[in-house]
């Protein structure tokens, strides 16, 4: 077994790897009782799961010495994004009043926003 | 009034702009040889524009960005027509392309197309319109 073939069963590893963060994710999505957990599950998991598989092809394009900057810059923008994006829809559901799972014990964003609502009036 | 506590996506859309930036200056300079072109080009480059708008307010990126996007949706038509125009003067159809090879001084030996100036206007327009589209739609006045 050559180097290169070597290069190539990483990046198929490295795809598998991600392929299955993402069915852990979607799992995740539907087994968790409310939105702020299954948020959790999909930014985390589907991040990780994009991630490897680009990372991934990545290099299994680098094998043909095509360094792809596109892949590149791809890999950065998830990495920089998608956690963003968990972070504001998470945010806007939690001001629209979505409930906590039953099991859920305390509540310390609750006591702060209260206190901001009382000081603006 | 609440003052708004947004520092994440004001800071993470900061530095993805730029980076969307980019990639749509990538996307129109590779359309002649690969995917891309002056239609997604403009896309990308008002997507970026419209996460400016989202995360700061339309007022602030107004300030920042003097623009007029209907003139500029007009400007880009007008460069559209006149590089058809312009192959017209060579007595050749409307609409005729011409490329060549010259040596520049950073890129070395590069392929200059009209078709390039083309896709400038297009991108243009692209631009100015959907970016009049939605801040049409976003304003109150």
């Amino acid at each position: 077994m050559n180097v290169i073939n070597q290069i190539e069963l990483a990046a198929v590893f490295l795809i598998l790897v991600g392929t299955i963060a993402s069915f852990l994710s979607a799992i995740g999505f539907i087994r968790l009782p409310d939105l702020y957990t299954r948020a959790h599950a999909l930014s985390k998991g589907s991040t990780m799961g994009v991630l490897f598989i680009l990372v991934g092809t990545f290099f299994f394009f680098f094998i043909d010495g095509y360094f792809s900057i596109r892949l590149f810059l791809g890999i950065l923008f998830v990495f920089l994004t998608a956690p963003v994006s968990a972070h504001v829809i998470v945010r806007a559901a939690y001001r629209s009043n979505v409930p906590l799972a039953k099991e859920s014990v305390r509540d310390d964003l609750k006591e702060v926003l209260q206190e901001e609502v009382y000081n603006h009036k | 009034m609440k003052k708004p506590n947004d520092v994440i996506i004001r800071s993470v859309s900061k530095v993805a702009v730029v980076i969307i930036l980019t990639f749509a200056i990538n996307l129109f300079i590779s359309g002649h040889h690969n995917p891309g072109g002056g239609f997604i080009g403009g896309l990308a480059f008002s997507s970026a524009l419209i996460l400016l708008f989202l995360s700061f307010d339309i007022e602030t990126v107004r300030k920042n960005i003097p623009l007029d996007f209907k003139i500029l949706a007009a400007v880009g038509v007008l460069i559209s027509v006149s590089t058809g125009g312009g192959s017209m003067l060579f007595d050749v159809p409307f609409l005729t392309q011409a490329y060549g090879y010259f040596n520049l001084p950073i890129f070395g030996k590069t392929e200059l197309a009209t078709a390039v100036i083309f896709d400038i206007g297009v991108a243009l327009a692209v631009i100015g319109t959907s970016i009049t589209i939605i801040l049409t739609i976003g304003d109150d006045r």
